[in-house]
C-alpha cells in the first residue's frame, strides 16, 4: 500500500508509539485499567473499576443497561475523563485524553449508531475520517484490500444510502481498521444485524483475533458472549462484579451474575385477588418503524385489577414500542388487539384512551412526557387536556385554557409528590430529573387511573425519588387500579410487581407471580433464551 | 483567538425585548454604510428613508396602506411558523386570493348589491386558502418539504395572474393595457374616513391581530399549537395531531393572505392587474420574526416594513437610488433580526485557543 494511514492518527497522539508492532509476551495485557472511578453527579457509574484485556482475545464487557459499561469504554476511548483511576498501555501508564490519542495509541471503535453520510460513497465516507491530503484513490484501494483480507465484502464506489445496515456496519470496521488498531472495541455490533450478518461478523472478527489484536465486545446477548469470546468482565451499578471465562459458565450463570441473584429477594405484600381485567392485549403485532426499532410478536396480556405486571427485559427489545402501542400513539390494525375496562380501542387515539381511564408515563421525560421550556401548569394540560376537559378547557367550543385550575392542579401535584423547585410555577425543563418524573407520575395518579401503563418509572432518578415514585405505584395498585410497569431494573420489577413477565426481541413471556419467578429465570429471560421456563 | 457561541442555561429576557432594536440599529447602520459606498451623503440619505415619511402626513397614510396586507400575511405566518411549518408561498395565497375575490366583479361586472363585498371578501379568503392547502396536503400525505412546494406555488400563481389580466380577464377597453376592468362601487372596499386612502383592510388587521393573539395565548388550540411546534413527540404524547395541524395552519395562513390579497384589489387597486405582485408575501417573513411571531408584535412591525417600501420611494426620487435599496434594506433587516435573536440562547465568548484537531 501507498500509503500509511495510521501514521496520521500516530502523530496526534504524544503517547503514540507504534499501534501494531508485535506483542513479545502474550501473558502482558494490552490494556489495563485500575480503579477508574467516573461520577456524575449523585451517581457512581464506574466505581473503582478493574479491568485488563490480553493481545488475542475477544473479551466480553456484560452488564444490563445502566451497569456502567458505556461509561468504562467512553473513558478507555477517550471521550470521558475518569475522575480518579489508571489506564495501562503496554504496561506503560497513559492518559488518553480524546479519541484522537486512542486512535494514536491503537485504539479502534465501532459504534452501535453509524455517523455515515447517506448522499457519499463508502470511500468518501472513510477518506473522511483522515486529512485533505489524503487521495481518495488510496483510501478506495486500501478498502477494497481491507475487505478482502478481512472477508468484508463491501464496493468504495456504492453509495451508502443503497447500503443494507450490516453492510454499512462494515464501513465502519473496515474505517476502524485503516488505522491498524492493537484494540478494537465494538459496541453492541449484533444489534442491528440479521443472524446471518452477525455470523460473517464473527469470522471477521476471528480473524483479526488470530492476528494477535484484541477485541472488547460489549454485549448482552449471552449465547453470542460464549460462542466467541474468551473472556468475560461482568459489570452490574458500576461495579466489576466477576470477571471469567464464559465458554466455563452456563447462560444461567452469566446471567445470575449480571442481574445479581446474590441479593435477597426483597418481601412483597399478598395482592388482593381481583378477576376484573383492567387491560387486553391480544396477538398485538407491529412491525418495524425504522432500523433501530424493535418489531412485536404477536404479543398477548392481560392485567388486573390491583395488580401491578412487571415487564422486565433489556432496553431495547420492544419495550418503547409496546408502550406506545398500548398509549394509542401508535394504533392497532385491529380495534380489540388492545382492550382497556372492556371497551376495544385498537383503533382510538390516545386521548379517548386517557378518556376511558388510562394514564401514560413514557420514559423519556423531556420532549415526551413534558415540554422542557413549558410552564408545569401547561404540562398538565399537555397530558389532560381530554381527560379533564371540563375543568380544563372552558366556554365549549372555543377550549379557553382555565388558567387558576391549572396552576391549582400543579401546586397539589407538586405537593403530594414532594417536588423541589426553584419557583411557583418554573419551567419543565428547570427541574432535576428526580423531581420531574415526580411530578410527571403525580400529573397522572391526580386522576385516579383506573389503568396505568408506566415505561422506566425510575430511570436516572435518585434514590429518594425513585423510592417515592415505586411506593405511589404500589399505593394506586391497592387502591384497585391495575399498573402495568415496563423496567430495566430487575431491583425495581422485584420490589413492586406482583407478577413479571420478560421482554426479549420483541416478544413477551407469559406472566409468572413475582413470588414463583428467581433473577435467574428472568436474566434468562431477558437474554432471549426461551428454555428458562422449562 | 476565536468566537464562540456559549448556550444560555435559560435563555436571556433582556434580549429577548432588546433584540428586534438592535436589529433595527445595525439594519440603519448597515444601510448607512451601504449609501456612503454608493456615494451619497449617509445622513440625508437615511433621513430621507426613515424620518421624512413620518413627517408627511400623505406619507403616514400611505405607511399604513402598506402595513395593512404585510400584517394581514404575517400573523397568519407567524401561526405557521410557531407550530414548524415554513409556509413561505403567502405570496402566492395572496395572489390567488386577489383573484378569487375580483372574479365576482371581473365576471358579474353589472351587479350592484351589498351582497357583493361580502362575498369577494369570502371568497378571497377561500381562494388562499385552497392555494395553501395543496402544499399543506402535500407534507401531510406525504412528507414533501412545504418550503420547496410553498415557495414553488408563487412563481405558478404570478404567472397565472399575469395570463388572466393579460388574456381572458383584460378589460377590452383597456388600451391594450393589462388588467381587468374598473370595479363597479360596490366591489370597492370603503375607506375608514371619506378622502382617506386606507381602507377597512386596516381594520381587519388589527381585528385578526387582536383575534389570534388571543387564540394563541388563550386557548387549547394555541396551546397545540406550541406543543407540537417545540416538541412534536410530547405533541403525540397529548394527542394533537401534527398532520392536522398543518392542515389547519396552512389554511389559516392562506385565508389571511388571501384576505390581504383581496383588501388590496377591492380597496387600493379597484382592479385586478399585473402589478398586485410587490412582495408583500416574503417581506411579511420579515414582519412576522420582527413582531417576534407574536400578533401584536407584528402590528408595530408591519409599520416598520412599510417605512423601507414608502422611504425607499422617497429615496428612488430624491436621491436617485434605485428602488431595489428597499429589498436591501428588508433582507438586511431580517438576516440582523435572525442574528440577534440567536443572543437571546447563546452567549458570545472569545476563545484564546484552538483545541487539538481530531484525527477524526
Amino acid at each position: 500500500m501507498g500509503y500509511d494511514f495510521s501514521k496520521k492518527a500516530r502523530i496526534l497522539a504524544k503517547t503514540g508509539k507504534g499501534a501494531a508492532t508485535p506483542v513479545p509476551n502474550v501473558q502482558q495485557p494490552l490494556l489495563e485499567a485500575r480503579g477508574i472511578t467516573k461520577i456524575f453527579g449523585d451517581l457512581r457509574a464506574n466505581d473503582t473499576v478493574d479491568f485488563s484485556i490480553v493481545p488475542g482475545e475477544i473479551h466480553a464487557l456484560l452488564g444490563e443497561n445502566g451497569a456502567g459499561k458505556s461509561t468504562l469504554v467512553k473513558i478507555l476511548f477517550g471521550s470521558l475523563q475518569p475522575n480518579s483511576g489508571e489506564i495501562f498501555w503496554r504496561e506503560k501508564s497513559v492518559s488518553i485524553r480524546s479519541p484522537s490519542e486512542a486512535r494514536g495509541l491503537g485504539i479502534g471503535m465501532v459504534f452501535q449508531h453509524f455517523s455515515l453520510f447517506e448522499a457519499l460513497t463508502v470511500a468518501e465516507n472513510i477518506a473522511l475520517s483522515f486529512g485533505r491530503d489524503t487521495p481518495l484513490q488510496a483510501v478506495s484501494e486500501q478498502t477494497r484490500k481491507l475487505s478482502r483480507q478481512y472477508g468484508l465484502p463491501l464496493d468504495p464506489d456504492a453509495l451508502v444510502g443503497d447500503l443494507s445496515v450490516g453492510q454499512r456496519q462494515r464501513i465502519e470496521i473496515i474505517r476502524c481498521l485503516m488505522q491498524d488498531p492493537a484494540l478494537i472495541i465494538l459496541d453492541e455490533p449484533t444489534s442491528v444485524l440479521t443472524p446471518q450478518e452477525a455470523d460473517t461478523l464473527f469470522e471477521t472478527l476471528f480473524r483479526l483475533r488470530d492476528e494477535g489484536r484484541s477485541i472488547l465486545y460489549i454485549s448482552h446477548r449471552l449465547e453470542e458472549v460464549q460462542r466467541i469470546c474468551s473472556a468475560a468482565t461482568i459489570m452490574r451499578h458500576g461495579k466489576v462484579v466477576d470477571a471469567c471465562d464464559p465458554r466455563e459458565e452456563t447462560a444461567a450463570s452469566l446471567a445470575s451474575k449480571m442481574v445479581g441473584a446474590e441479593i435477597a429477594n426483597i418481601e412483597r405484600r399478598q395482592e388482593p385477588a381481583n378477576d376484573e381485567v383492567v387491560l387486553q392485549l391480544s396477538n398485538l403485532v407491529m412491525d418495524k418503524s425504522n432500523p433501530f426499532a424493535v418489531a412485536l410478536k404477536d404479543i398477548s396480556l392481560s392485567v388486573h385489577a390491583g395488580e401491578i405486571v412487571g415487564i422486565a427485559g433489556i432496553a431495547g427489545n420492544g419495550q418503547s414500542e409496546l408502550f406506545e402501542a398500548i398509549s394509542g400513539e401508535t394504533v392497532q390494525e385491529r380495534a380489540d388487539q388492545v382492550v382497556i375496562d372492556g371497551e376495544p380501542v385498537g383503533l382510538l387515539d390516545i386521548s379517548k384512551r386517557r378518556a376511558i381511564g388510562a394514564a401514560f408515563i413514557p420514559e423519556e421525560r423531556l420532549g415526551h412526557g413534558a415540554v422542557p421550556n413549558m410552564i408545569l401548569s401547561d404540562n398538565i394540560l399537555l397530558a389532560r387536556h381530554a381527560s379533564d376537559a371540563e375543568k380544563f378547557c372552558k366556554m365549549g367550543w372555543m377550549k379557553i385554557i382555565a388558567g387558576k385550575a391549572l396552576r391549582d392542579v400543579a401546586r397539589r401535584v407538586s405537593k403530594v409528590m414532594d417536588v423541589r423547585k426553584s419557583a411557583e410555577n418554573p419551567p419543565a425543563g428547570s427541574l432535576s430529573g428526580g423531581n420531574l418524573q415526580k411530578f410527571i407520575v403525580g400529573r397522572e395518579l391526580d386522576r385516579q387511573p383506573d389503568l396505568l401503563i408506566v415505561n422506566q418509572p425510575t430511570w436516572g432518578v435518585d434514590a429518594g425519588a425513585a423510592a417515592h415514585i415505586r411506593q405511589s405505584l404500589i399505593d394506586l395498585a391497592a387502591s384497585g387500579s391495575a399498573v402495568l410497569m415496563i423496567s430495566q431494573d430487575l431491583d425495581e420489577v422485584f420490589e413492586v410487581a406482583s407478577s413479571i413477565a420478560v421482554m426479549s426481541e420483541g416478544n413477551l413471556s407469559s406472566p409468572q407471580p413475582a413470588s414463583s419467578m428467581t433473577r435467574e429465570q428472568v436474566g434468562l429471560l431477558m437474554a432471549g433464551s426461551q428454555a428458562a421456563m422449562a | 483567538m476565536r468566537i464562540e457561541l456559549q448556550k444560555r442555561a435559560g435563555g436571556s429576557s433582556v434580549f429577548a425585548v432588546l433584540s428586534p432594536f438592535v436589529a433595527l440599529l445595525l439594519t440603519v447602520l448597515a444601510g448607512g454604510i451601504m449609501f456612503a459606498l454608493l456615494g451619497k451623503n449617509p445622513v440625508f440619505a437615511l433621513y430621507t428613508y426613515f424620518v421624512e415619511p413620518l413627517a408627511d402626513p400623505w406619507s403616514r397614510e400611505q405607511i399604513l396602506v402598506k402595513a395593512t396586507p404585510l400584517v394581514l400575511i404575517a400573523i397568519g405566518l407567524a401561526v405557521c411558523f410557531r407550530s414548524g411549518n415554513w409556509n413561505i408561498g403567502a405570496e402566492g395565497q395572496y395572489l390567488i386570493g386577489g383573484m378569487f375575490g375580483a372574479a365576482i366583479p371581473v365576471l358579474f361586472n353589472e351587479w350592484q348589491s351589498p351582497l357583493v363585498l361580502p362575498l369577494m371578501l369570502l371568497m378571497g379568503m377561500a381562494g388562499g386558502a385552497l392555494y395553501a392547502f395543496i402544499p399543506a396536503i402535500l407534507k401531510a400525505r406525504f412528507g414533501t418539504n412545504e418550503i420547496l412546494t410553498s415557495l414553488m406555488l408563487v412563481y405558478v400563481a404570478q404567472q397565472f395572474v399575469d395570463w388572466l389580466v393579460r388574456g381572458p380577464w383584460r378589460d377590452p377597453k383597456g388600451f391594450g393595457f393589462p388588467g381587468s376592468k374598473q370595479f363597479n362601487e360596490s366591489a370597492v372596499l370603503p375607506s375608514l374616513s371619506s378622502g382617506s386612502d386606507v381602507h377597512l383592510g386596516a381594520l381587519f388587521a388589527v381585528v385578526a391581530a387582536i383575534a389570534i393573539w388571543f387564540v394563541l395565548t388563550r386557548t387549547l388550540k394555541g396551546f397545540e399549537i406550541a406543543v407540537l411546534g417545540q416538541s412534536p413527540r410530547a405533541g403525540r404524547f397529548a394527542g394533537f395531531s401534527a398532520k392536522r395541524l398543518t392542515i389547519f395552519v396552512f389554511l389559516l395562513s392562506g385565508a389571511l393572505a388571501g384576505l390581504a390579497g383581496i383588501s388590496e384589489v377591492s380597496g387600493s387597486v379597484e382592479k385586478l392587474d399585473d402589478k398586485l405582485s410587490l412582495g408583500y408575501g416574503f417581506a411579511a417573513i420579515i414582519v412576522a420574526f420582527l413582531g417576534r411571531l407574536n400578533p401584536l408584535g407584528i402590528l408595530a412591525a408591519g409599520l416598520v416594513l412599510a417605512l423601507t417600501y414608502i422611504g425607499g420611494e422617497a429615496a428612488q426620487i430624491s436621491l436617485g437610488v434605485s428602488d431595489r435599496a428597499a429589498r436591501v434594506f428588508q433582507g438586511l433587516l431580517l438576516f440582523f433580526v435572525l442574528a440577534c435573536d440567536t443572543l437571546i440562547h447563546y452567549r458570545i465568548r472569545l476563545v484564546s485557543r484552538l483545541p487539538k484537531a481530531g484525527a477524526a
